[in-house]
């Protein structure tokens, strides 16, 4: 027994020392020299959690609880390391939300096990014993349902385009009152089909949540769902009486909400525009009024004013991803910096479908850190910039956003492309964008649009490139 | 919007010209001193593309080293004198004499810069005449029209060519050295007035390796010289150029005269090359420079006076003629600075037509249409079949400040909240806390306030995580929150046979994330690389 309490005193220790590895972990992770460190602490800081937890079972448990956690354990570790040496880098969006829905699965399953787990409690405590159930279950299951749609929306194996309920406000709100009424009635009374009721109506809640925003506000919303896992974490901290829990969850959970601050601000809209989604069918109306005629250029015409140029700004966008095209992008820049030209990317902080996307995918093709920079380190440069690539983006660099008031995006931070002297859009057709806005860009004089491919264009400048002499 | 994918240039169809389109004539200028001439073999495939069939006179591009037969290969035909003129569409360089004006068909369209505005007899002249004259000198200066700018092209050719001349007539390097003979030190350079001559004259020179400074009325160009490598001087005076409507400086007041004689005195002494091109339209030229001024010049120093055709900016500027002051100061006075570059000014004047063409041939069909609503057509057309149509009505241009100020952006205001209320959610938050801190009992107050504190560093901890980390910082982030592991661990203790099954599973799933989250994280960080 002396033993026992010793244990519990030491695993205490190690937990506070596990979250406080996670804060260096993240205090890391914020600037490029320090981030494999904070990586290092992040690991360091679960593997001491771990085995704390592992030597309390051992202690208190019988051997098959053992055997089933460390086969468990096992066989989720593999899995695990086997999906992420697999993912490509373009598909890090929906693994992330994959990854993201296991944990709000996790939290629903530990909310059931709070109920059927019959150990006494103290009798003031029973009510919100209760309440604490119905939270964790709640929030674990809005994010896995949450989680699994912008999964397939991500992957593209369900359309994009958001779900258009009639009333859909209107359902989201009675879905939350309905968990309130749930809620209280459980405290009051518990029984199992309220809890089997409050866990089909938060899966139901997640679906629509998620099925309602559109492709383009994607990186929002798998930030968002971010900050949810972290929150049902927190939510089993208080069911399970787990202070490493609580603080670890209320760690990913503000971090996650910031982070879908900083990506809401960066598309000048209210986290609850996006949260109540269909902003892309308000804007498919809006006027052809900015047309005109667009000038197309050649191939070998971008090639020669690209070795001509003293300075050339790349600004990637989704459209980068969808075609493979991050590596002869690369090679590219690498070709225009051996001639002594200098090559930067500018990257807008919504471009692609995940936070900081196009940043990892321009890594991954070993394009150094410090030429990729952010819209607001960039922009004042532009206008001093010879040529602006703008490959697979469209929305992110719309004059309209900042010229024109009664525009559907008006007010949206953009690359101001337009002020450098040429501007070359690679783009499959004259289509709008995600946001369904028409982009005056294509028609400014200093505009020159390069059709196709963007991965086979760019391969094909750097052949022509090759053949120009300055 | 939502048309298909337009085809390459390549797949378009080649336009030839039909029995129906019209015919361009290219004529051989014959004013004296005449270089240039409309069109180029470029532009002619240019204008074919359109759907014309074009004719240019034997010899025409000879003076701009366009020898007749690369005109042919071009798709053009090679005309006479009299069969070119009698062409549907006739461009010029120059404006035509009176006895070249008789040659033209009756319905013709005359194409040339023909100075409407200094010179009304000519609107009078061509009135007689049952033809249809377009000014291309009187495109109005938007930002649409840009390309058909004849004036800017001139003004451009103009500006470098002043600094080859001055370069020309300077004895020494433009650019700096540090040589085995000794130093060499760069030459400065001053050019007065920043238009479009001003700017390529910036350019120019500043290219060659000179100290470049650069005055102007207006303070708004400062930005636009020191991009192209030169100082901006600006001339302080208590009140301020007014913004003009325009496009062109305005007259400016004496105050500011004054400041920026005394400005032009000091910089004379210092210079060695100073390019003047200030012109104001109608008006005779300002005298920037006084002979005074010129006398104090280093010997051997080089002046270029782009107004010297309006009366000069520099005092002793001879129209035409290249003069050296007692105090050896050169002073050059070409009028014909554009001609003095003929292939690049025809190539360029030659373009400004094939825009102007490509907006007057909608169809791309070998049809001329003159269509009165645009600004841009109406403010050239001169005389439409006989008819005298000038002066066109003004038209404000974009160039103005002004415009751009005029229409303030209206942006939806956001709704900013108030300190008042900030202050009353911040109370109402922390008393809601505070009482829910005390009513809970025993674990909860302890739990809350771990939870408050753990959200707070969270927000400060990632305030300051750089943009391209999100990615990495999201799979961290969602690698600990797989922590619920050790809570489904925990449950594994209980005694019963549900539980258990459901918190094996609840561990597997967050042992993926662990294991997934961390492993993808590092494949990424590793990635991350500095040149």
């Amino acid at each position: 027994m002396n033993n026992h309490t010793l244990t519990l005193a030491i695993s205490g220790a190690a937990y506070l020392v596990a979250a406080l590895m996670f804060v260096l972990s993240l205090a890391g992770l914020s600037r490029h020299e320090t981030s494999r460190r904070g990586l290092v602490y992040g690991i360091t800081g679960m593997v001491i959690a771990l085995v704390a937890t592992i030597v309390l079972v051992v202690q208190n448990a019988s051997s098959l609880a053992v055997i089933l956690l460390l086969a468990a354990l096992v066989v989720g570790g593999v899995i695990g390391l086997w999906r992420a040496a697999k993912v490509q880098m373009t598909g890090m969006p929906q693994f992330i939300a994959l990854l993201h829905s296991f944990v709000g699965l996790a939290a629903v399953l530990i909310g059931w096990n709070g109920y059927l787990d019959n150990a006494t409690i103290a009798p003031e405590l029973v009510g919100i014993h209760r309440g604490e159930i119905f939270v964790g279950i709640f929030i674990g299951a809005v994010t896995f349902t949450g989680s699994i749609v912008a999964y397939l929306k991500l992957s593209a194996r369900i359309k994009s385009a958001p779900l258009v309920l009639p009333g859909r406000n209107v359902l989201n709100l009675g879905a939350l009152a309905l968990f309130v009424v749930f809620t209280v009635w459980f405290v009051v009374t518990p029984a199992l089909w309220l809890l089997i009721a409050v866990t089909v109506l938060a899966l139901l809640l997640g679906l629509h949540l998620v099925a309602s925003i559109g492709g383009g506000d994607m990186p929002v919303v798998v930030s968002m769902l971010n900050s949810y896992s972290g929150w049902a974490a927190a939510a089993a901290g208080f069911l399970l009486n787990n202070d490493l829990l609580i603080i670890v969850g209320a760690l990913v959970g503000s971090s996650g909400a910031y982070l879908s601050y900083i990506m809401c601000r960066a598309m000048n809209r209210s986290f609850i525009s996006v949260i109540a989604g269909g902003f892309g069918i308000v804007a498919a109306t809006q006027g052809d009024e900015e047309t005109g005629e667009h000038h197309e250029i050649t191939v070998d015409e971008t090639a020669k004013l690209l070795a001509e140029a003293t300075s050339v700004v790349i600004t990637p966008g989704f459209g980068m991803a969808v075609a493979q095209a991050q590596y002869p992008v690369a090679e590219l820049a690498r070709a225009l910096r051996d001639r002594g030209v200098n090559v930067r990317f500018g990257i807008h902080p919504v471009a692609g479908r995940l936070p900081g996307h196009m940043n990892v995918l321009l890594a991954e093709a070993k394009v150094p850190y410090d030429i990729v920079l952010e819209m607001d380190e960039i922009n004042d440069d532009l206008p001093s910039t010879s040529v602006v690539l703008v490959i697979g983006a469209n929305d992110t660099v719309n004059p309209a956003a900042a010229l024109d008031p009664s525009s559907p995006i008006a007010g949206m931070p953009v690359l101001k492309v337009w002020e450098a002297e040429e501007v070359i859009v690679f783009k499959r057709s004259m289509a709008a964008g995600y946001a369904g806005v028409a982009n005056p860009l294509f028609y400014r004089d200093n505009t020159r649009m390069l059709f196709g491919d963007a991965k086979v264009q760019v391969e094909e400048i750097l052949r022509a490139l090759s053949d120009v002499r300055v | 919007m939502s048309s298909p994918d337009l085809p390459t240039p390549t797949q378009a169809p080649k336009k030839t010209a039909t029995e129906t389109s019209l015919r361009i004539g290219i004529v051989a200028e014959t004013a004296e001193g005449e270089t240039r001439v409309a069109g180029t073999p470029s532009t002619v495939a240019q204008l074919i593309k359109l759907g014309y069939a074009v004719t240019v006179q034997k010899g025409a591009g000879v003076a701009s080293s366009y020898p007749d037969a690369d005109y042919v290969s071009s798709g053009a035909e090679i005309g006479t004198r009299k069969g070119t003129w009698s062409a549907d569409v006739v461009l010029t360089v120059g404006t035509p004499a009176a006895a070249e004006l008789l040659l033209l068909a009756s319905g013709a369209t005359l194409v040339s810069w023909l100075s409407p505005g200094l010179n009304p007899s000519i609107v009078d002249t061509l009135a007689a005449l049952p033809i249809t004259a377009l000014a291309v000198d009187a495109v109005p200066r938007i930002s649409r029209a840009q390309s058909m700018d004849v004036l800017s092209s001139s003004a451009n050719i103009a500006g470098y060519r002043a600094v080859v001349e001055a370069a020309n007539s300077f004895g020494r390097f433009f650019t700096g050295q540090i040589t085995a003979a000794g130093k060499v030190s760069p030459a400065k350079v001053l050019v007065a007035g920043t238009g479009v001559a001003g700017l390529a004259a910036i350019g120019a020179a500043s290219s060659m390796g000179a100290i470049v400074r650069a005055t102007d009325p207006r303070p708004e160009v400062a930005e636009q010289v020191s991009s192209i490598g030169g100082t901006y001087l600006p001339v302080v005076v208590a009140e301020q150029a007014e913004a003009s409507t325009d496009g062109y400086a305005k007259v400016t007041s004496d105050a500011y005269n004054a400041r920026a004689a005394e400005i032009y005195s000091e910089q004379a002494r210092e210079v060695d090359i100073i390019i003047t091109t200030a012109n104001i339209p109608g008006r005779k030229a300002p005298i920037l420079l006084t002979a005074a001024d010129v006398a104090s010049m280093k010997s051997g120093s080089v002046i270029v006076d782009l107004a010297a055709a309006n009366g000069g900016n520099v005092e002793g500027t001879v129209a035409g003629k290249e003069i050296v002051t007692p105090n050896g100061v050169t002073i050059i006075g070409f009028t014909d600075l554009t001609r003095r570059l003929p292939a690049q000014a025809s190539q360029m004047y030659g373009q400004n037509l094939v825009n102007l063409m490509k907006l007057l041939t909608p169809g791309k069909d070998g049809q001329l249409v003159l269509d009165h609503s645009d600004v841009v057509q109406r403010a050239i057309t001169v005389v439409q079949n006989g008819e005298k149509l000038w002066p066109p009505p003004v038209v404000a241009v974009s160039a103005a400040p002004a415009a751009a100020s005029a229409a303030p952006v209206e942006m939806v205001p956001k709704k900013v909240m108030s300190a008042v209320s900030k202050a009353v959610i911040t109370g109402v938050g922390i008393a809601v806390l505070f009482a829910i801190i005390a009513i809970a009992p025993a674990p909860l107050p302890q739990h809350i306030t771990v939870l408050v504190l753990a959200i707070v560093i969270g927000f400060y901890v990632i305030g300051k995580v750089h943009h391209a980390l999100h990615t990495p910082l999201m799979s961290v982030t969602n690698a600990i929150s797989g922590i619920v592991v050790v809570g489904a661990m925990l449950q594994l203790t209980i005694e019963d046979p549900a539980t258990r099954i459901l918190a094996s599973v609840a561990v597997l799933l967050a042992s993926i994330n662990i294991f997934g989250g961390f492993a993808v994280s590092r494949r990424m960080l590793r990635m991350f690389s500095k040149d």
